[in-house]
């Protein structure tokens, strides 16, 4: 039974993908998973401050049941379908190991970023919340995230979505290979 | 029984992303390292099949359940908004190790911190609809 645990490979992967977007799309909507970080906001009252956040956040329920589900798959793979390691490439293993990541290959978020007891370390709680900071402002500036942009738009071969991915891969470049050996020296 | 269907693609894709390993910190670390091929083949495969499976939608004019139109409107024109946001949000996917729709699967499966790292999502998000008519678009 231990074939259950096993990560699914990217030949798996990638088409189920698609076939998420082209369900989502044949039941009338759109795959887009950063939008709901807009409907939450609107929903908790940010139209008073913003007209950007006034809209009917009800009508755009369906995408935060998507979300909610997305929760419950999160928790029922890693209960039950998975060992919750990840196996990487041994190069970048050892590139995590110089930066103190030793973690690394053994689990499948690096408890020297996400643990609980490494929160009340301003640096690592920094790196989180600007992570976060990033992704959010970013995603609404640029109009869509991974799903959007990379899988929606991409495959609908839309330019806009092809500078935004592109704009994706170098940011991605430049914090690992730039920032990160500042932030991990 | 809408509900129902939405909540059941959304297990779909959790339990996907997870096992995927898309969901993963060391897999974005990894994928900007070009250690593996494996993120590559993931959103490779996903946009080729994507991209014949919306052309033959195109070509055949399908529509969706109830005779609706599919939603596959153009995006607006514009350089600067796609680039800089593209950007901004790559090097917080690379910081975070993950982007919107791992971070609501990571929360299922348990860890808490990452909860710190959507609030950050939150208020990135907030922030953008505050200064929205400052930045170039």
């Amino acid at each position: 039974m231990n074939w259950i645990y096993d990560p699914w490979p990217w030949y798996v992967s990638g088409p189920l993908i698609a076939l998420t977007m082209f369900i989502l799309l044949f039941v009338g909507k759109q795959f887009g998973m950063s939008s709901n970080l807009r409907t939450l906001c609107s929903a908790a009252g940010a139209g008073r401050k913003s007209d950007f956040f006034k809209f009917n956040w009800k009508e755009e329920r369906w995408n935060l049941t998507v979300m909610l589900g997305a929760f419950l798959g999160g928790f029922i793979a890693s209960q039950y379908l998975s060992d919750n390691t990840v196996t990487i490439a041994e190069d970048v293993v050892a590139k995590l190991q110089s930066y103190g990541i030793q973690s690394a290959g053994n689990e499948y978020l690096p408890s020297e970023l996400f643990s609980l007891e490494n929160l009340s370390d301003p640096k690592i709680l920094l790196i989180l919340i600007i992570g976060g900071f990033l992704v959010g402002f970013g995603a609404r500036y640029a109009g869509g995230c991974t799903s959007g942009h990379a899988i929606s738009g991409l495959s609908n071969l839309q330019l806009p979505s092809l500078i935004a991915v592109i704009g994706f891969f170098a940011g991605g470049l430049i914090m690992i290979h730039l920032i990160f050996p500042l932030i991990f020296a | 029984m809408k509900t129902i269907v939405y909540l059941l693609i959304g297990t779909f894709f959790g339990i996907l992303m997870y096992k995927s390993e898309a969901a993963s910190w060391f897999r974005i670390f990894e994928m900007f390292e070009f250690g593996a091929f494996h993120m590559y083949g993931i959103i490779g495969s996903a946009l080729v099949l994507g991209v014949i499976g919306v052309q033959i939608i195109k070509k055949f004019n399908l529509k969706a359940l109830g005779g609706q139109e599919m939603r596959l409107k153009p995006k607006d024109k514009s350089v600067a908004r796609y680039a800089i946001g593209g950007v901004l949000f790559g090097l917080g996917w690379a910081l975070a190790g993950a982007c919107p729709g791992p971070m609501y699967v990571l929360t299922g499966a348990g860890y808490v911190s990452i909860m710190i790292v959507i609030l950050g999502a939150l208020l990135g998000t907030f922030v953008y609809g505050l200064i929205k008519h400052k930045l170039p678009h």
